[in-house]
C-alpha cells in the first residue's frame, strides 16, 4: 500500500498499491485474513486491534453491501465508525469534493473509505487528506478490496490462484471489479481470459496480460473459475448490445453452459446478480457457486486491510495505477 | 532597463507616450535576422533599426531605454485562440486579466473566442469585448464571432453585422458545427461578406465524443475513464475539407491534435485547398499518460493524445501543414477544476507559457528554428485572423511597433501562483522551461518591462 511523503499515511487505491511486489502484498493480506476469519467465527467476533481509531465511510454512490462490509470490519476491530453518505450530506447542497474531505479531516479520522461513481476520486481524496484512504470502488477504475476477497475465495476453494485459468465474463469495459481482478489474479500467476462482445471490452488492452474471447462456449471446458460480471440494463440503450435476451443467449451462464465447466470449477459473481441475465438462478444456487462465500470473506479481508493500514507498523512500498 | 531620467517618475513610463530605444538585441522578423537597436517614436511607429542608434540624433530626446542584450527582438506574438471568459465567467478570467497574461507572455494581440455567456453572436457583445480590450490597453483584443446563434448549431448568427465591426474570424469554438448543411451554408454566406473572413472549426463529431473525458486508448482503458476517439476530430476535419472544396471558402482548423487530422490537412494543402490550421503547446508537449494522476488540470478538449500524435503535430509544424501555434488559453477556477475528473471542465492556461514551451519543445530539439517558431506565433496567425495590417509586421521604419523582447536562453520554473491570469489551471506547474519574455511593446508603449506588467 502506498505511502506519500515521509509520513505514516498509507492508502489502498488500487491493487498496484500493494507493490512493488504485488503478489507478496496480496499474500500478506491473505495470511492476515485467515486470522480474521477465525475471529469472525468466535462467539463474540471482536478484537481490540483498532480501539480509538476512527474510520469514516464516504460513499458518494449507493452501495449497501460494500458499506456494511467495511463498517462491520471496522467494528469487529473495535474502531469507531462514521458514515457520510451523499443523501444526508452537504454534498447535495453544492459543497465541493475538496471541502467535504477537509471537513471530514477536521474531525480527526484515521481512515476514509471512499466510493464514488467517478474514476479517480479516491486518488484525489488522498491528495487532500492526511488519513489513510481506501478505495471502495471508483467509477470503472478499481475496487481493490473486491479483488482481494475474490483472491481469498479462490484460495479457500481451490488452494490458490497461481496457475488457475480464470474467465472473466461480461461487461469488462465498465467494470472496476474486472480491472482490479485482472491486476490481482495475474499478479498471483493466474491465466485470465476476458470473455465479452467487443463492445463490452475496453477500447485498448495494451499492457493487459490477458487473453480475449468472444465465444463463452469455447472457453468453459478449460476454465477453473468462471467469474461473471453484472450486466446493466442501460448498456442496451447505448447500443452496446442488441438486447439482454441476446446477451443471455450468447454470454449468460445457463445451466447448459455450466455443464461445460470442469467438475471442480468455481462460479463467482461480485453481486448484485441479475438472475436470469448473466447467470441462471439454478447456477447461482448450484454446487459450483461460491458467491455467498465471497460476501462472507469480504468482512475478514476488509478487517485485514484496515489492520494493515491503521494497526500495524508494517511498511508497504510502491505506488501506481491498476 | 529604465534610464536615470525616467526611473524617478514611475508612472510616466507606461501612461505617457514616450519614445523608446530597444538596445542591444537580435532582431528576427519575416525578412530575416540581424543584430540591431530599434528606435520607436512616441506615436508608436518604428523610426529606425540598426546598429548603435542614438535617439537624440533622430530628434527623440529622453527616450526610454529597454535593455535587449542577449535577447531576441521580434514582432509581438499573436494568439488566435484565447478564452478571455468575459462576459459571463469573470471569476475565471476577465478581458483585463487575460490581456495582462497575454502581454507577459509576449503577445501584442489576441483573438477572443466567442464561447462566453452570452455567446459573442451579435454586434452588441462584440462591442462590449472590444471596449473592454481597449480599456485594458495591454494587447490588441480582436474578437471572433460565433457561426451559429448562441453557438447552438441551429441558425446562422448575424455574421454581417459583426464583420462590419471588424470581426474577421467566426467559430463556434468549444464545439464544432455538427450540421453538415448548416456548415456549408455558413461557408457560402461568409464568402460573400465584404472583406475576407475565415471560418474556424473546433473539429469534434459529438456523436462519437459524447460522454468522453480523455483520449480513448491505452490510458483511458486502464484508468476507467470514458474516451474520445481521434476519429471524432478527424471526421470533421475530413468533412470541412470537403466543404472547403465545395464552397471555395477559407476554413481554419483549430487545435489539431491527432496524427490523422494533421495528415488530412497536409493532403488538402497539397491539393491547393484554402485551409489553414493551428496546434496548441499542450498538444506538442503533453500526452494522455498525464491523466494517470486523475488531476483535472490535464483535462482539455481536444484531449491530450498519444506520443505518436505529439510527434505528428511536431512534424506538421515542421513541414508547414500546421500554420500557427495557438494557446487555447482556457482559464477555470480552482473550485471547478477540483471536481471529479469526469465532472471537471476542459481547458488549461497557455498565454504565459506558450513561447517558452515552443522554445523548449520545438527549437531546442531541432524541430523548428527560432525564426520558424516566430512565424507560427506572430506573422502567420496574424494573416489567418486578418490582423496582418498591424501585427506580425517587419521590424522596420514606418511599421507599427508591436514587439516582443525575450531571452531565448533564460531558464525558469512555472509557478501557478506567479501567473497573471485570474486562474491557476496550468498543467506545467513545477516544469522548468527555457525562454522568457523581458519586454513587450504594444503600439509603441511598453506593456511589460523586465518581466513586469506596466498596468
Amino acid at each position: 500500500m502506498s505511502r506519500s511523503g515521509a509520513g505514516q499515511r498509507r492508502n489502498l487505491l488500487s491493487i498496484a498499491d500493494l507493490g512493488p511486489d504485488v503478489a507478496s502484498g496480496i499474500e500478506e493480506v491473505m495470511a492476515l485474513t485467515d486470522s480474521f476469519v477465525e475471529v469472525s467465527e468466535r462467539q463474540i467476533p471482536k478484537v481490540p486491534a483498532l480501539r480509538g481509531r476512527t474510520v469514516v465511510s464516504l460513499f458518494f454512490e449507493d452501495s449497501t453491501r460494500t458499506r456494511l462490509s467495511f463498517e462491520t470490519a471496522a467494528k469487529r476491530l473495535s474502531a469507531d465508525t462514521m458514515n457520510f453518505s451523499v443523501g444526508t450530506s452537504s454534498v447535495k447542497k453544492g459543497e465541493s469534493l475538496r471541502d467535504t474531505v477537509e471537513t471530514i479531516e477536521a474531525m480527526g479520522v484515521d481512515a476514509i473509505v471512499v466510493r464514488h461513481a467517478s474514476s479517480g476520486v479516491p486518488r484525489q481524496v488522498a491528495r487532500w487528506a492526511d488519513a489513510a484512504v481506501i478505495n471502495a470502488g471508483d467509477g470503472w477504475h478499481a475496487h481493490p478490496t473486491q479483488a482481494l476477497l475474490d483472491c481469498y475465495t479462490i484460495r479457500q476453494h481451490a488452494g490458490g490462484v497461481a496457475g488457475k485459468r480464470i474467465a472473466i465474463v461480461g461487461d469488462v469495459k465498465h467494470s472496476r471489479v474486472a480491472r482490479s481482478d485482472v491486476a490481482a489474479f495475474t499478479a498471483l500467476g493466474a491465466e485470465v481470459t476476458l470473455v465479452a462482445p467487443p463492445t463490452l471490452l475496453p477500447p485498448s488492452l495494451d499492457g493487459w496480460p490477458v487473453k480475449v474471447s468472444h465465444d463463452l462456449d469455447s472457453v468453459l471446458a478449460t476454465t477453473d473459475v468462471c467469474y461473471l460480471l453484472r450486466m446493466q440494463r442501460e448498456r442496451m440503450t447505448e447500443a452496446l448490445i442488441p438486447s439482454l435476451r441476446e446477451y443471455t443467449a450468447l454470454f449468460g451462464l445457463t445451466p447448459r453452459r455450466a455443464e461445460l465447466l470442469p467438475e471442480h470449477a468455481l462460479v463467482m459473481h461480485p453481486g448484485p446478480m441479475n438472475r436470469g441475465v448473466e447467470i441462471a438462478p439454478e447456477v447461482a444456487d448450484g454446487p459450483r457457486a461460491v458467491i455467498v462465500d465471497q460476501v462472507r470473506n469480504g468482512v475478514a479481508v476488509r478487517m485485514a486491510v484496515l489492520f494493515l493500514l491503521l494497526g500495524s507498523g508494517t511498511e508497504f512500498g510502491g505506488d501506481g495505477n491498476g | 532597463m529604465v534610464d536615470a531620467d525616467t526611473s524617478d517618475d514611475e508612472t510616466r513610463k507606461a501612461h505617457v507616450a514616450q519614445a523608446l530605444l530597444i538596445r542591444g538585441g537580435r532582431v528576427i522578423d519575416r525578412t530575416g535576422e540581424r543584430a540591431a537597436d530599434v528606435v520607436v517614436a512616441a506615436d508608436g511607429t518604428v523610426v529606425a533599426v540598426g546598429p548603435d542608434l542614438d535617439p537624440a540624433e533622430l530628434g527623440l530626446e529622453g527616450a526610454l531605454e529597454l535593455d535587449a542584450s542577449g535577447c531576441v527582438v521580434a514582432p509581438g506574438l499573436v494568439d488566435i485562440h484565447t478564452h478571455l471568459r468575459e462576459p459571463g465567467r469573470e471569476e475565471a478570467e476577465t478581458v483585463e486579466t487575460g490581456s495582462r497574461a497575454a502581454a507577459l507572455g509576449g503577445y501584442t494581440a489576441v483573438l477572443a473566442m466567442p464561447n462566453t455567456e452570452p455567446a459573442i453572436d451579435s454586434a452588441a457583445v462584440v462591442r462590449q469585448v472590444l471596449d473592454a480590450g481597449e480599456a485594458a490597453g495591454l494587447v490588441d483584443v480582436h474578437v471572433s464571432g460565433s457561426i451559429t446563434v448562441g453557438r447552438e448549431g441551429h441558425a446562422l448568427s448575424p455574421m454581417g453585422e459583426m464583420a462590419a465591426l471588424g470581426v474577421r474570424v467566426f467559430t463556434d469554438d468549444g464545439s464544432g458545427v455538427q450540421d453538415d448543411r448548416l456548415m456549408r451554408r455558413a461557408l457560402e454566406y461568409a464568402s460573400g461578406l465584404p472583406g475576407p473572413v475565415t471560418l474556424a472549426q473546433h473539429c469534434e463529431v459529438e456523436a462519437l465524443s459524447e460522454g468522453g473525458h480523455m483520449h480513448e486508448g491505452e490510458w483511458s482503458s486502464r484508468l476507467g475513464i470514458p474516451g474520445i476517439p481521434p476519429e471524432a476530430e478527424e471526421l470533421m476535419v475530413f468533412r470541412d475539407i470537403a466543404l472547403a472544396r465545395l464552397t471555395g471558402a477559407r476554413v481554419h482548423f483549430q487545435h489539431l491534435s491527432t496524427a490523422g487530422a494533421v495528415e488530412l490537412v497536409r493532403q488538402a494543402k497539397a491539393k491547393g485547398l484554402p485551409v489553414t490550421s493551428e496546434a496548441t503547446p499542450h498538444h506538442f508537449t503533453l500526452t494522455h499518460a498525464e491523466v494517470a494522476s486523475y488531476d483535472p488540470v490535464f483535462k482539455v478538449n481536444p484531449p491530450l493524445r498519444t506520443a505518436d500524435d505529439v510527434a505528428a503535430v511536431k512534424a506538421g509544424l515542421a513541414d508547414g501543414t500546421i500554420d500557427a501555434i495557438a494557446t487555447d488559453h482556457a482559464p477555470h477556477t480552482q473550485e471547478v477544476k477540483e471536481a471529479p475528473f469526469d465532472h471537471a471542465p476542459c481547458g488549461m492556461l497557455g498565454l504565459e507559457t506558450a513561447l517558452a514551451l515552443a522554445i523548449t519543445e520545438l527549437v531546442e530539439p531541432g524541430v523548428l528554428t527560432l525564426p520558424e517558431v516566430l512565424a507560427t506565433m506572430s506573422w502567420r496567425p496574424a494573416e489567418i485572423a486578418g490582423m496582418a495590417d498591424t501585427q506580425g509586421r517587419p521590424v522596420a521604419p514606418g511599421e507599427p511597433a508591436n514587439l516582443v523582447v525575450f531571452d531565448p536562453a533564460e531558464e525558469w520554473t512555472v509557478d501557478p501562483a506567479a501567473l497573471a491570469s485570474r486562474s491557476r489551471n496550468t498543467p506545467y506547474a513545477g516544469r522548468t522551461v527555457r525562454g522568457r519574455v523581458r519586454h513587450t511593446v504594444r503600439a509603441g508603449q511598453p506593456t511589460v518591462i523586465d518581466g513586469k506588467a506596466q498596468r
